[in-house]
């Protein structure tokens, strides 16, 4: 799954809703490929105001990553600085994580992911 | 032919065996694409944006949303659920480009508010009137999904949900449960009273900022497309009876008939019926 998408996905339990410690999840024993994607600019600006960018400076150190700068590039910034989009979409498109587990901040639950598909079924006392 | 979600659940009825059969099969393929593209119609999504695909199998309305072309507002980027490991299996093989999920939808939607542009389910939700075990039921799970949907599509958000009704009870069923989490919800309905019906869920999540909506109603998304005549039948905000206020002229005098109907002594109306007193103290 992409590093994109850790950037939305919060804990399914139901007693993790109203905490906001519940997101992001932290990766643990992270294995990491990279894939070739498209850059696709429109997609990129669509998106940069939806993104939680403490959390997503929070995931990439946790992933390993070089620390981002504290605030996000504006939507010009984006449009202009090329190499920022590239950069940009390397992290958020075409960093995948395969294998390793997902850690809730609150309760402490662990979804496994096994060839890049997180196993969010929760046994029915979770719910 | 009787329908698989009243044999088995979803992920013991999509083993390998049928999960390869079901991807492979031309027929479906088609049927499914064609449900897709019509589903992204009624989306109306203009620009690339991050869809949930709910039940997204072996990813064959995945790979459409990421083959839209630019000038019709794609590519897309997806994330799709599904229950079954074996259709998720099919889908890596198939290399989709969209993120996948093993999760249970009657279980909720797991993202953060406002992920979603748009959301798209093909032939999923009628898997969720059933509940397998005693701890939960239809209603739980229907409301759970919905309520886990609503919350994460963007405001102004549109999810369309192709599925297949047993009856018009699970119509009903589901179509509350869609408008009890708050969404504005439509039916529409291609080849009505055919074999070929095809049922489709329109729902919008609340108002966008912007309002560049003509009408923020439902009805709004088939406004434009031709062939679709629209059946409201929602109840009208004022009642027959509210016409007249109550304690008014007009109230009085037809309590006063009613009273002198059932054989009750009445004093005659006149000029001075319902007048305002003037208040002594």
């Amino acid at each position: 799954m992409k590093v994109l998408t850790l950037n939305f996905l919060t804990c399914a339990v139901k007693s993790c809703k109203s905490s906001s410690d519940s997101f992001p999840l932290h990766p643990k024993d992270a294995e990491l490929a990279s894939d070739d994607v498209e850059v696709n600019p429109e997609l990129l600006v669509n998106l940069l105001p939806r993104l939680d960018w403490k959390a997503l400076k929070t995931t990439s150190t946790e992933l390993g990553f070089p620390q981002l700068p504290d605030s996000p590039p504006t939507i010009d910034e984006l449009q202009s600085d090329d190499k920022l989009l590239k950069d940009l979409h390397s992290l958020l498109m075409e960093t995948n994580l395969m294998e390793g587990k997902l850690v809730c901040g609150v309760c402490g639950h662990e979804y496994a992911v096994r060839e890049g598909i997180p196993n969010f079924l929760l046994p029915s006392h979770l719910v | 032919m009787s329908r698989p979600e009243d044999t088995l659940q979803a992920d013991v009825h999509y083993d390998d065996v049928e999960a390869r059969k079901y991807t492979t099969s031309s027929r479906i393929q088609n049927i499914q694409a064609s449900m897709t593209r019509r589903a992204l119609e009624l989306l109306d999504v203009k620009t690339p944006s991050l869809i949930l695909d709910v039940g997204c199998g072996s990813g064959l309305s995945g790979e459409i949303l990421s083959d839209i072309p630019p000038e019709e507002g794609g590519p897309h980027v997806w994330i799709g659920m599904d229950i079954s490991p074996s259709m998720l299996d099919v889908a890596l093989q198939r290399d989709v480009e969209g993120d996948l999920f093993l999760a249970d939808i009657g279980q909720g939607v797991p993202f953060r508010a406002g992920t979603f542009d748009a959301a798209i389910s093909i032939s999923a939700i009628q898997w969720l009137c059933n509940a397998e075990s005693s701890e939960t039921s239809p209603q739980q799970r229907l409301a759970r999904f919905f309520g886990g949907l609503y919350q994460s599509l963007k405001r102004g958000g549109r999810a369309v949900c192709q599925f297949y009704p047993k009856n018009d009870v699970q119509k009903q069923m589901i179509t509350s449960a869609a408008v009890k989490a708050g969404f504005g919800a439509g039916l529409l309905e291609d080849d009505p009273e055919t074999k070929n019906v095809k049922v489709y869920l329109v729902l919008t999540a609340g108002q966008s900022a912007v309002a560049n909506t003509k009408s923020g109603d439902i009805t709004g998304v088939v406004e434009n497309m031709e062939g679709v005549d629209v059946v409201d039948n929602r109840k009208q905000a004022k009642s027959g009876k509210g016409e007249i206020k109550k304690g008014s002229k007009q109230w009085i005098i037809k309590k006063k008939e009613q009273m002198e109907r059932k054989g009750k002594v009445v004093k005659a109306t006149s000029k001075y019926t319902g007048r305002k007193r003037r208040i002594a103290f």
